[in-house]
């Protein structure tokens, strides 16, 4: 099985140690991974902010790097639903299609393809799970709250395999951090708002981390909690389940 | 966007100016919120009766005319006069003509969002009719002179205190006076009185049953039976798209409306009006105001499917964080934000970017619009007719540009980190609006790719 890596923007550019740790943790669960040195972005910032006609580009470029691969794996629920969603092209629609249903976000691919059992990791830490809203109520990778339906959380169920991580329970399990793209600036003070309330929930329970599948949620309550001086950091879930 | 009008984040920026409120405001919702899942919860076939809810829509917005004229003559024989209006100004003319033929100019109106959709009450007022709003929350927004911030709680975002304050000024209540239940009383023995007097009575409606021709009426405070029931005349006023087929559909609307609405098993009262009583008039306005067009866009009709519950409201966490203002238009939160574009795109080109597409408007919804979809796809057909901010514009072809050629973006990337610039979170950032209250991220030695490069190409 050769596994294709998708490693959004944002985090080749920012947050390479959340990509270095995906990697690393695929490989040492056996799996062949490739990174296309020519991907850029999945084109979710444009066409979130109504400019889905400007993508194909994007989309062409991600399906010349990723159509070869059995799966294609990626550290980000958030881009993965856009490409799931979104990604379409006017020559080869069945590439497109293909790939779609081969796109994995890291901890369903892990709980779903790869079904782990185990790991071999330790962090010993009070841990505030984030729920991003696009890999949970758009890849359904944990239950909704709002919902009337049976609990599970493919994050979480990942989390407890990890030596001396606790878990902290939070007032609102699954209330969005307010980035929402370009939404983090279109809409500042709300945006900001939404990220305070979420990291108080957090704080306020004890967690001395924060970690999420998805690495933009986690920027902007950096971004936030550094201009606090807080203490608490935050780490993305493939850094957690890769900790030794 | 409006250039005299505040758009949403102008309007949301001055709301987050009073922090403590804000915090006020988002816990009072997230409370309505929490009470609807403990009532959602309590029924194990909720799912299912959100699906059954949501065909029975779809068959009635496939079917509308049939189920419109079956309702229209059914209702006629019963005796009810029926009216059809195309737009606002024709309801609000219907209205207006029915009052005078009775030479009524004082009226009493229980809660109706289409009538606010109208702006009805500013119409009549400049006919010389006075209206007086009879459902406790639109009475205070009235006195306050502003519009409701909510569809199901109209004065959500007013203090205790401030209510104390109006009632005060305009009921006589002893100052500083901002006990609920003495406020309510007071406001009671008030409207006792309007309601003795007032020969007609304007309501809404929740639900028209087509194989009857009567409509429900649900209200908590019994003010839409008072108003009917003691006025000479009764106009009930309602969107074209509360048509249900059958009476025996509301065993399924009306089990999800309020559980949704405000976490109750039901309304406490659920009124049917099929006929009026003898020596009554009973009016019907039946209106279209951009309803038609929205069915003709495949991508936005289901949106009619709407019972006006305001569940997305409560669980939207813009929305509490926001208040229902700075919507700038009748129907707020997500679903207005689907609704009011198909009304005037310009004026409100904001509203579909009003939301970080979370999703939980759509979870909540007990007729399972797919709400964050929509306002997506609303923010696509948004920019391409050229509503779109034109630096926004500009950006976002400097980002296609960019992002289109791994050439380009490499070595954007390197050159101080291109992104800083026009990374996703900080498009039109003349002010740098991500750093006002956020630090901005470490930059890294180097890039993942850079790093897979050295360490891992060669593997």
């Amino acid at each position: 099985m050769t596994v294709g890596l998708f490693i959004p923007c944002y985090i080749d550019q920012f947050y390479p140690n959340a990509a270095i740790a995906t990697l690393n943790l695929l490989s040492k669960l056996g799996i062949t991974v490739k990174y296309p040195v020519n991907q850029t972005c999945c084109g979710q910032p444009m066409a979130n902010s109504g400019f889905e006609h400007l993508t194909q580009g994007c989309n062409d470029l991600f399906i010349d790097n990723f159509d070869e691969f059995d799966y294609i794996v990626s550290p980000s629920g958030s881009c993965v639903l856009h490409i799931k969603d979104h990604l379409h092209s006017a020559t080869a629609e069945d590439k497109a299609l293909g790939i779609r249903k081969k796109v994995y976000e890291l901890t369903e691919f892990l709980t779903d393809v790869l079904k782990v059992e185990k790991l071999e990791a330790r962090f010993p830490h009070k841990v505030g799970m984030h729920q991003s809203c696009h890999g949970q109520r758009g890849l359904m990778l944990a239950q909704m709250t709002e919902l009337v339906d049976k609990p599970y959380s493919k994050p979480l169920q990942l989390l407890k395999m990890v030596e001396g991580l606790e878990l902290v329970e939070l007032s609102r399990a699954d209330e969005c951090c307010g980035f929402g793209g370009t939404f983090c600036v279109a809409e500042e003070a709300v945006s900001v708002k939404m990220g305070k309330d979420r990291i108080a929930d957090h704080i306020n329970h004890g967690a001395e981390y924060i970690t999420a599948s998805d690495m933009s949620c986690l920027m902007h309550m950096e971004g936030i909690l550094r201009r606090q001086n807080s203490e608490v950091k935050v780490l993305h879930i493939a850094e957690i389940l890769n900790a030794e | 966007m409006s250039t005299e009008r505040k758009d949403h984040a102008a309007l949301s920026d001055i709301f987050n100016k009073d922090e403590a409120r804000v915090d006020w405001h988002d816990e009072t919702l997230w409370f309505v919120r929490a009470k609807r899942d403990k009532a959602a919860h309590n029924i194990p076939e909720w799912e299912n009766l959100r699906e059954t809810a949501s065909q029975i829509k779809n068959n009635v917005l496939s079917d509308l005319h049939n189920y419109l004229v079956e309702f229209e003559t059914h209702a006629t024989n019963n005796g009810v006069t029926v009216h059809w209006a195309a737009d606002a100004a024709e309801h609000n003319q219907i209205v207006h003509s029915i009052l005078q033929k009775h030479k009524v100019d004082r009226l009493i109106k229980s809660k109706s969002m289409l009538t606010e959709e109208c702006h009805l009450n500013e119409y009549l007022h400049k006919n010389g009719i006075d209206v007086i709003d009879t459902d406790l929350g639109e009475r205070i927004v009235q006195l306050a002179k502003e519009p409701p911030s909510h569809i199901v709680l109209p004065c959500i975002h007013k203090k205790k205190e401030e209510i104390g304050e109006l009632f005060h000024e305009h009921l006589g209540t002893p100052e500083g006076m901002a006990d609920p239940q003495f406020l309510t009383a007071a406001a009671r023995e008030h409207l006792r009185e309007t309601f003795l007097t007032r020969r007609a009575a304007i309501t809404g409606v929740n639900f028209a049953v087509a194989e009857t021709g009567e409509f429900v009426v649900c209200t908590n405070e019994g003010n839409a039976d008072m108003g009917a029931h003691l006025a000479d005349v009764h106009i009930a006023c309602m969107g074209i798209e509360k048509i249900i087929p059958k009476r025996k559909n509301l065993g399924v609307f009306l089990r999800l409306l309020t559980r949704s609405a405000t976490g109750q098993p039901i309304t406490t009262y659920s009124s049917h009006f099929k006929k009026p009583r003898p020596g009554q008039e009973m009016h019907i306005v039946l209106v279209d105001n951009g309803r038609t067009t929205q069915l003709s866009r495949p991508d936005f009709r289901n949106s009619l499917k709407c019972i006006r519950c305001a569940a997305c409201m409560n669980t939207c966490p813009v929305y509490r964080r926001s208040g229902g203002h700075s919507y700038h238009t009748a129907v707020a939160g997500p679903i207005g934000s689907i609704l009011a574009p198909n009304l005037d795109m310009r004026e409100y080109a904001d509203l579909p970017f009003a939301s970080t597409l979370c999703g939980s408007c759509s979870n909540v919804c007990p007729v399972k619009i797919n709400i964050h979809e929509q306002l997506y796809k609303w923010r696509q057909v948004i920019v391409k007719e050229g509503y779109a901010d034109p630096k926004k514009k500009l950006a976002m072809k400097a980002m296609e540009f960019t992002l289109s050629s791994p050439f380009v973006y490499k070595n954007a990337g390197k050159a101080g980190r291109w992104f800083m610039k026009y990374a996703p979170f900080t498009v039109n950032n003349k002010l740098n609006l991500w750093y006002q209250q956020r630090e901005m991220p470490a930059v890294p030695k180097e890039s993942f790719g850079e790093w897979y490069k050295k360490n891992k190409k060669n593997d």
